[in-house]
């Protein structure tokens, strides 16, 4: 988007996270700061699934991570039932990190490789407690029997015994064993193989419902995200573009960047009529410098003098879907 | 007369090709007998997940597998020459010239010491003996021909300077400079955005259409493949486990297993929270593969003779769609065997009976 404003935002009372203008810049040398995130708002109701989307470099994943202060956001609040994570101590927000968990990309260089599996999904427990072993072990058991792995074979085996999607499932117990509330997945299939992937979305799904867990599932996979999702919010370059109900969504995009995004997914159908001409306007510009206006327009079919002088605000065009932009696919309501 | 046109386009023939690393733990077969055919302008894909061997497929007919533990054998005859018994030296020839790669990485596929320019014009001067002036203005028109915007500037740029959108299409610049008959790109695009990934694709198949060259697409995607391959070969476990062209491939997909990939693709198609058909279990270890069909520990239509017995790699109805089962998808014994597999709560029977009920046993793009 593009834009800002928080239009898509519900009553505090509903949501479990809520993320107000976050602002995430990191140093670049030379007095220059890249502007990974900038300004975005959006918040998560409990037991829902939030999927983040957008191309590499648009601050998905800087996002999720400002979910959990690693590190903390250059500016912006994030709020977690009543707590401002952002005014935390370092020690308050480690405590509170039991309640918020993470799992990333790549599951083999996630976990310790000189450790056992039995070691590396106890772990939370040695800090968070029950101390006691065998009780560890009994929580321990039940998690990697959950995340479908066999607890007796797997215990005092090493992760480089594992493939890929074995090494997901641990490092989903693991993340799991403290029982947390919400639960960050970023991109956490794509580093897998198809058939495994659908193995791991489905057991995310059976987790969810299980754990009664709220998940932020950050991918550049649509296809993966509308699998998954409750709400989606596309990102772009640091903005937030459209959030809406996946399949409003991927039926009636609104945003010129949605649309572009839709359209470039290979669909396993022949008879699919391959757009040529999409997406000619090339890439991503630099977060360094990134445009004025609506930080889209550069690459927007749809792009005006308007664009250039006016970063677009959040505005619904139907109930439950929003959209950040001058000239949306869609006809706005009201 | 037709007979002496086919042969006249036929470029590459590879003949019950095998590829086995000797490693501590035993002989892994890579590749368990592969045969195809490729014709002058055409396009090939080859799908399977990790380790079903496409490309080591791929690098055994380029011959770039080295190393004293890979034997190779079998044929693969390229505008008459067998490639698997060329002296390497000759290789050297052919490389760039005749035959060219695109790889996954192109980060690692570039050499980040050297500036882009060099690296484009190495082929031109190396093997067409063209001088430093020329190369440049050869270079130049290749970037803007793989739509590299100003390329005079990027020429003089390192690797780590440009995004990998653009590096991939420096690769694709380097592979086309001497105008080979055939292309093999290599997960060209698993690497990039989805947005890139569809400007690569579409850029490859406009330079495949325009130089008539042939292109060997290998990818993990069956989404890749529909609407840019003629024909694609879907391989499991170092075999070719069904082949056709492509659009006969998804109108009625035959083999289980290409049926399984299809499934288990999230779509956005379907509706959120659609229940995703997964394949259980993993492939088998290539030491020591399985008897009867590979496929069969994971099958939800297996039958007590596909453990036994490997199906051939035949065709039914068209010729030109072969595939290597008992018990195919769509065929009456496909469907009772899928039945009666579900009535016993085979696990992977039941799971795709779950996930859906409705398209079971039928088989196709849904």
């Amino acid at each position: 988007m593009a834009g800002s404003g928080k239009a898509h935002l519900r009553p505090e009372d509903e949501v479990l996270i809520r993320v107000e203008d976050l602002v995430v810049e990191f140093p670049s040398g030379r007095g220059r700061t890249v502007k990974a995130v900038s300004g975005i708002s959006f918040d998560i109701a409990k037991g829902e699934t939030l999927g983040l989307v957008g191309e590499s470099g648009c601050g998905k994943s800087t996002t999720g991570r400002a979910l959990i202060q690693l590190p903390s956001p250059t500016s912006g609040s994030v709020r977690h039932g009543l707590v401002e994570l952002t005014d935390l101590s370092d020690e308050a927000m480690r405590r509170r990190r039991t309640d918020i968990q993470m799992i990333f990309q790549d599951p083999i260089s996630s976990l310790n490789p000189r450790r056992t599996v039995g070691d590396i999904v106890a772990e939370p427990l040695r800090v968070w407690g029950p101390h006691d072993k065998d009780e560890q072990k009994v929580l321990v058991d039940r998690m990697l029997d959950a995340v479908g792995i066999d607890p007796d074979v797997a215990r005092d085996k090493r992760p480089h015994e594992f493939s890929g999607g074995q090494c997901q499932r641990i490092s989903i117990a693991r993340s799991l064993v403290v029982d947390p509330e919400l639960l960050i997945c970023d991109e956490p299939v794509s580093a897998l193989d198809v058939s495994v992937q659908a193995q791991i979305l489905n057991l995310l799904e059976d987790l969810k419902a299980e754990y009664g867990l709220t998940l932020v599932f950050i991918a550049h996979d649509l296809a993966v995200v509308k699998n998954v999702s409750d709400r989606v919010a596309v990102m772009y370059l640091g903005k937030l573009c459209e959030v809406a109900a996946p399949d409003t969504l991927y039926a009636e995009a609104a945003h010129p960047y949605t649309a572009l995004l839709l359209g470039s997914i290979p669909e396993p159908d022949p008879s699919a009529v391959l757009d040529e001409d999409l997406a000619v306007a090339g890439e991503l510009p630099s977060p360094i410098d990134p445009p004025s206006g609506c930080r889209f327009r550069t690459r927007c079919p749809q792009a005006s003098e308007l664009c250039a002088s006016e970063e677009p605000q959040m505005r619904e065009v139907s109930a439950g879907h929003y959209v950040a932009c001058h000239h949306p696919l869609v006809a706005v309501a009201g | 007369m037709s007979d002496a046109v086919e042969t006249d386009r036929r470029l590459l023939t590879v003949t019950d090709l095998r590829t086995t690393f000797s490693i501590s733990a035993g002989d892994v077969q890579a590749v368990r007998g592969v045969s195809f055919a490729l014709d002058r302008g055409r396009t090939l894909g080859i799908v399977g997940e990790s380790g079903c061997g496409k490309t080591v497929l791929a690098r055994s007919i380029m011959r770039l597998n080295l190393g004293s533990n890979v034997t190779t054998t079998g044929m693969a005859e390229f505008a008459g020459r067998d490639l698997l018994s060329l002296p390497m030296a000759d290789m050297h020839e052919m490389w760039g010239m005749e035959l060219a790669m695109v790889f996954q990485d192109p980060m690692t596929s570039l050499n980040p010491l050297v500036r882009v320019g060099r690296q484009v014009t190495e082929h031109l001067r190396q093997h067409l003996g063209v001088g430093r002036a020329e190369a440049a203005r050869t270079a130049v028109d290749l970037l803007n021909e793989v739509r590299i915007p100003e390329p005079e500037a990027r020429l003089k740029a390192y690797p780590h300077e440009l995004s990998g959108g653009m590096r991939q299409r420096i690769c694709i610049a380097i592979a086309l400079a001497c105008e080979p008959s055939l292309l093999f790109a290599d997960e060209p695009t698993t690497a990039l955005d989805v947005t890139v990934q569809h400007q690569i694709l579409n850029l490859l198949g406009r330079e495949q259409r325009e130089r008539d060259m042939a292109m060997v697409l290998v990818t993990h995607d069956l989404g890749v493949v529909a609407g840019r391959t003629d024909d694609t070969l879907v391989m499991y476990a170092g075999m070719v486990v069904e082949q056709a062209p492509t659009e006969s491939l998804f109108e009625e997909m035959r083999h289980p297993y290409s049926e399984a990939l299809l499934r288990s693709l999230p779509r956005t198609s379907q509706a959120s929270h659609t229940r995703l058909a997964a394949i259980t279990g993993r492939p088998p270890d290539l030491i020591d593969p399985p008897s009867g069909c590979a496929f069969s520990p994971r099958c939800p239509y297996v039958q007590p003779r596909c453990r036994e017995e490997v199906p051939p790699l035949s065709a039914v109805d068209d010729p030109d769609h072969r595939f290597a089962c008992w018990t195919p998808v769509g065929s009456p014994e496909g469907m009772d065997a899928f039945a009666r597999n579900v009535a016993e709560g085979l696990p992977q029977a039941v799971a795709v009976d779950l996930a859906a009920p409705s398209s079971a046993g039928r088989g196709g793009a849904g």
